[in-house]
């Protein structure tokens, strides 16, 4: 069964998690240097860097809330700023496409966002981050502890 | 002279399709009954659930299942057939992937209860009634299957060795594995008896298919009148071959309709939807925000397009059951 959290009995004390893909050559030097120039912002995020915002897979934002992030965050360079020119427009793409697809299966579109930061927009980075944050937590948790008749039993692996 | 191996065949949540491709063996079946004896198979043979209990464990060779899993009776069928059974195979999308009726998915026991018993215009139950548990009957008490909210593949209940993809799957899949089975020849266990790579590379019209493709409009197939030689991707067709196994010999595309994705994805792909809409989404044209989401618009059902044989299968399994409104399916 799925662990529930201690915050379905206490909700202030659920904390949004936010699985975060970062574009190695403008959110995640955003990210970098929100860091060294001590920017503070919500701490909710678990970065994972990708080469390219057009390297995060559909598949990899459906494992993310499949195993129990509350938020998924796309980072990538501004339209005409990709490193591979084209990656960003790509991923523009498969997040309209999919965002609509998580609608249809009860994931709100604010728990999905797709942002274009740039390696100089550190305070973006806290921007961006402290308002997802801020949505998420109103939208209260994603994996509520409803069980569905029919999903206990799994195979033994 | 020596028993014959015992096969099996049983059908879930599955329209019979699946039997109907055993039945496209033609005469090639009557040389499968020559060298195997049928011991269970509700649509066809008058065996009951108890000469099925009064077997040995294991002592059917292999039993093949269709259908996805959605009330009691076919959790307990199959968890009985796996027990008597040295192999079992998932037998065609529903089996394997929940296939349409895993669809269902996308809504909840309650919901569809109400869409079918007091909504249907042709449906007249002015006392609302829905189905029971329990019924009286003769002073006798039945009890009746459970329906689940949620549909489940065959491998969420019991362990499978063996996978036939398709909606159906077509004959020659099924002559190649019962070929396989008998010979002693069957792949690593766990393993889609078709071929592992996409449609497209066996498909009649490859050779049309554009370097690149950036599609200004997606088009349904009611739409327009469909070139017979050229790539529907590059005719705005949505057409799912390049996220598609291969195996079925591109049936639907000689028939001049897009690939839907039966086959399932192939080994090195986890979420056949998320997969799909991957492929699809990045062969549209378009760079602003308003412009890509014009040319989505035309992809009326994201779920039904990209999981219409897996959404009991992908990642996130059905819809958040807390999101589904309690009023119907309409």
């Amino acid at each position: 069964m799925k662990k529930l959290g201690a915050y379905w009995l206490m909700p202030e004390l659920f904390e949004p998690k936010i699985v975060a893909f970062f574009c190695n050559w403008c959110t995640y030097l955003a990210a970098d240097l929100a860091g060294t120039s001590r920017i503070k912002y919500a701490p909710n995020g678990r970065v994972i860097r990708v080469m390219c915002s057009g390297r995060v897979d559909p598949q990899f934002v459906l494992e993310a809330f499949a195993q129990g992030a509350d938020g998924v965050l796309i980072g990538g360079c501004h339209p005409g700023d990709c490193h591979y020119q084209e990656g960003n427009y790509n991923a523009l793409r498969r997040f309209q496409l999919l965002r609509r697809m998580l609608k249809e299966m009860g994931i709100e579109e604010e728990r999905f966002r797709l942002e274009w930061i740039s390696a100089s927009e550190g305070d973006r980075v806290r921007a961006v981050m402290n308002d997802m944050v801020e949505k998420i937590r109103a939208l209260g948790p994603l994996a509520k502890p409803t069980v569905a008749e029919g999903t206990l039993e799994e195979v033994p692996a | 002279m020596a028993e014959k191996p015992k096969l099996a065949f049983y059908w879930c949540a599955a329209c019979g399709g699946c039997e109907e491709c055993v039945l496209d063996l033609e005469e090639k079946l009557l040389d499968v009954v020559s060298s195997v004896d049928i011991v269970f198979w509700p649509v066809a043979l008058d065996f009951k659930r108890h000469d099925l209990e009064a077997m040995a464990d294991g002592a059917i060779l292999a039993t093949f299942i269709s259908g996805a899993i959605r009330t009691t009776e076919q959790e307990e069928m199959v968890r009985l057939l796996r027990s008597k059974s040295r192999l079992v195979f998932a037998f065609g999308s529903c089996s394997q992937s929940g296939g349409v009726p895993g669809l269902a998915n996308l809504w909840t026991k309650d919901s569809i209860f109400q869409t079918v018993y007091t909504e249907g215009a042709s449906t007249p139950n002015p006392e609302g009634t829905l189905p029971q548990r329990t019924i009286r009957e003769d002073g006798g008490e039945l009890e009746l299957p459970r329906f689940f909210d949620t549909v489940r593949t065959l491998d969420q209940v019991v362990a499978v060795d063996y996978y036939l993809p398709g909606c159906p799957p077509t004959p020659k899949i099924l002559l190649a594995a019962l070929d396989q089975l008998l010979s002693g020849r069957l792949p690593e266990q766990g393993a889609v008896l078709a071929p592992d790579h996409a449609l497209c590379e066996e498909c009649p019209r490859r050779d049309s298919h554009p370097e690149r493709l950036a599609l200004n409009e997606f088009k349904r197939p009611q739409e327009v009148i469909i070139d017979e030689g050229t790539c529907l991707l590059a005719q705005g067709i949505l057409c799912l071959g390049p996220a598609t196994r291969a195996g079925c010999e591109a049936q639907c595309v000689k028939g001049n309709m897009p690939c839907t994705g039966c086959f399932g994805p192939t080994s090195r792909v986890r979420d056949f939807g998320g997969k799909a809409l991957s492929a699809i989404a990045t062969i549209a044209a378009g760079k602003e925000e308003a412009e890509i989401s014009r040319l989505f618009e035309n992809i009326p059902d994201p779920v039904g397009t990209f999981y219409r044989y897996s959404l009991p299968a992908s990642l996130l399994r059905r819809r958040r059951i807390e999101s589904v409104p309690m009023t119907g399916t309409k």
